[in-house]
């Protein structure tokens, strides 16, 4: 059943051709602008924070298509399901709601890895620098990671979708959720060019666990037992999220009002 | 055995009320007002298997609070609620697999593919075999005659033809109970009429328990011989149609249409000795006489009437449902008991 919803979703996706080849296409863009932008700082250096050039350029391009992969908009749906009232078709089903919605999101992102990410890795390794690890093991702890990055990802987008529940509004903190994540995450900076101050207090928030964890794992920035630390730290926000989730659907539901008659 | 059994069901809603002017939002900012308001107000209904059952009343009344808390989609704030044997909102999971809904006003097919996938994909929610599947939707599907309408998707339908896939997504698991909430909303007079042939047919054949709202009556009189009116969230009379039309309205409605325009007050005046009540007629310079009392009675009004102004048509008809409902909800209960 919840494979029949991946294959609906992969539908759902395929109904909207134009938004595929515009986030192909926006996504070089990005990929392209972060490349020469860290070229600009890098100037003549061989390394910042212990990363080089070319590691940084596949950092920057991992990262991106990894987000193609673990970002989801179920957030935004459910808040939209909840304003529209359409919450109420989906509680006379006989499924879980948020499990449902989980499978939503890996169908997206599993659509947007293979048609999206490979394709665009694909013309990015062509159109700069990039160096892939040649050893399998570097691939199979991204996996895992990126599988990680994923649960975390949409556990928080879970939370800020449930919340509308309580607050019946909130584009305003689906938009801000996403800022803190670009940022937080390490997508667009990593976290060891943060200040130490920033650096440790992220350190306590799951954010990192998006991003920062895997890119790292492929560029080999973390190497040896740092790996293992990192997948463990994913691995425990992931079953520590549950809690909150739990809490508030099951307190979500008792106070559910539909909207909209 | 009772399919629904629910014994002083409640449901408060709380409501804000914003406060005047510029500082009335800023107080709103810090603290609120709100208001409880009892949309359904201890409701006891049974209903057996195998009935159709329509539950009316106005708009606001708490028909959809109270099929909402029947489905396990709201919480209800006090009393105890069966159905088929479960409580719908603590055993949602194994409940709703008993059960069939149609929101008439909400689609729960998904709008962006192709109606069969919606199908396929409620196939695998609710585990159904092939088998099961391929002999019971077969025979729904082309009862409802919507073969045609399988490859596409949902957004591109018309409402009518939308309808017809709703009501066969919510029959799919075949299930016992059937809830529909304003099913002919919006729709012709053809597609009503399928949609109450295929509600009866089904209802003969799988001895289906449904319970409907609607706002049109004709639903009613075509389906349902049991009537339940709600009025602010209590029952106001629960019982058969023919006696909901026996007991309220006695006598017969006249139609009069007049050739020079004529006021209320001058009708009342003539008519002033019988029980009559006036009411302007959709035609122009129409009116509407409703007279209570024998055949006898009827016919002095039209006489009286008809001496003092000349008429150009005349029509005598049974007091409809319509205008028993509405005089149910005009005077409330007060008169009747």
């Amino acid at each position: 059943m919840y494979l029949e919803m991946l294959r609906i979703r992969f539908l759902m996706m395929l109904a909207y051709r134009t938004n595929y080849y515009s986030g192909i296409l926006i996504y070089s863009i990005n990929i392209g602008a972060y490349y020469f932008l860290w070229q600009a700082i890098y100037g003549g250096q061989e390394s910042i924070q212990g990363l080089s050039v070319v590691q940084m350029t596949t950092y920057v391009a991992i990262a991106w298509m990894a987000r193609a992969f673990y970002f989801n908009n179920i957030d935004r749906e459910i808040a939209q399901e909840i304003q529209e009232g359409k919450v109420a078709v989906e509680m006379i089903r006989p499924y879980n709601y948020l499990g449902m919605k989980t499978m939503q999101g890996l169908g997206e992102g599993l659509f947007r890895l293979l048609f999206f990410s490979a394709p665009g890795m694909v013309i990015v390794w062509l159109a700069f620098p990039i160096s892939f690890s040649a050893e399998v093991s570097v691939w199979g702890f991204f996996f895992i990671s990126l599988i990680f990055s994923f649960i975390v990802n949409t556990q928080i987008n879970l939370l800020t979708g449930i919340l509308t529940f309580f607050l019946l509004y909130n584009t305003g903190l689906i938009r801000a959720k996403r800022v803190v994540i670009d940022l937080f995450s390490g997508l667009l900076l990593p976290i060891s060019f943060y200040p130490l101050w920033a650096q440790d207090i992220m350190a306590f928030l799951p954010f990192q666990a998006i991003s920062y964890i895997p890119s790292m794992i492929f560029t080999e920035g973390f190497t040896g037992g740092e790996v293992y630390s990192a997948l463990f730290q994913q691995a425990v926000w992931c079953l520590i999220l549950i809690v909150p989730i739990q809490i508030l659907w099951v307190t979500a539901r008792r106070r559910l009002i539909v909207q909209g008659g | 055995m009772n399919v629904i059994d629910v014994h002083g069901l409640r449901k408060e809603f709380k409501s804000y009320s914003s406060r005047k002017g510029l500082g009335g939002a800023f107080r709103d900012l810090l603290t609120r007002n709100y208001t409880v308001l009892r949309a359904v107000d201890d409701i006891d209904l049974q209903v057996k298997q195998g009935e159709m059952v329509a539950y009316i009343g106005e708009n606001g009344a708490g028909k959809s609070t109270t099929i909402k808390m029947l489905t396990g989609i709201l919480t209800p704030t006090a009393g105890e609620v069966q159905v088929n044997g479960m409580d719908p909102h603590r055993q949602r999971e194994a409940f709703v697999r008993t059960i069939g809904v149609v929101f008439g006003q909400r689609s729960q097919l998904w709008w962006d593919i192709a109606v069969q996938e919606s199908f396929r994909l409620l196939k695998k929610v609710y585990r159904l075999s092939d088998e099961h599947y391929d002999t019971h939707m077969k025979q729904v599907i082309e009862t409802l005659e919507i073969e045609p309408l399988l490859d596409k998707p949902v957004r591109k339908l018309s409402l009518g033809q939308r309808m017809r896939c709703e009501l066969a997504a919510a029959l799919i698991h075949n299930p016992p109970l059937l809830f529909l909430d304003e099913p002919t909303i919006g729709l012709d007079v053809l597609v009503k009429m399928k949609i109450r042939e295929f509600l009866k047919e089904i209802n003969r054949k799988y001895k289906t328990t449904i319970l409907l709202t609607t706002h049109d009556l004709s639903d009613i009189e075509a389906l349902c011989d049991r009537v339940v009116l709600l009025d602010e969230g209590r029952i106001i009379y629960d019982g058969g149609l023919e006696a909901l039309q026996n007991n309220w309205v006695e006598g017969k409605q006249v139609e009069f249409e007049f050739q020079k325009p004529v006021a209320k007050e001058e009708l009342e005046q003539i008519t002033a000795e019988f029980p009559v009540k006036w009411r302007a007629a959709e035609k122009l310079r129409g009116w509407k006489a409703t007279v209570e009392g024998d055949d006898d009675t009827v016919s002095k009004v039209m006489s009286v009437v008809m001496s003092h102004h000349s008429i150009s048509d005349v029509k005598l008809n049974q007091v409809s449902t319509e205008e028993i409902i509405r005089n149910i909800y005009e005077e409330g209960m007060h008169r009747h008991g």
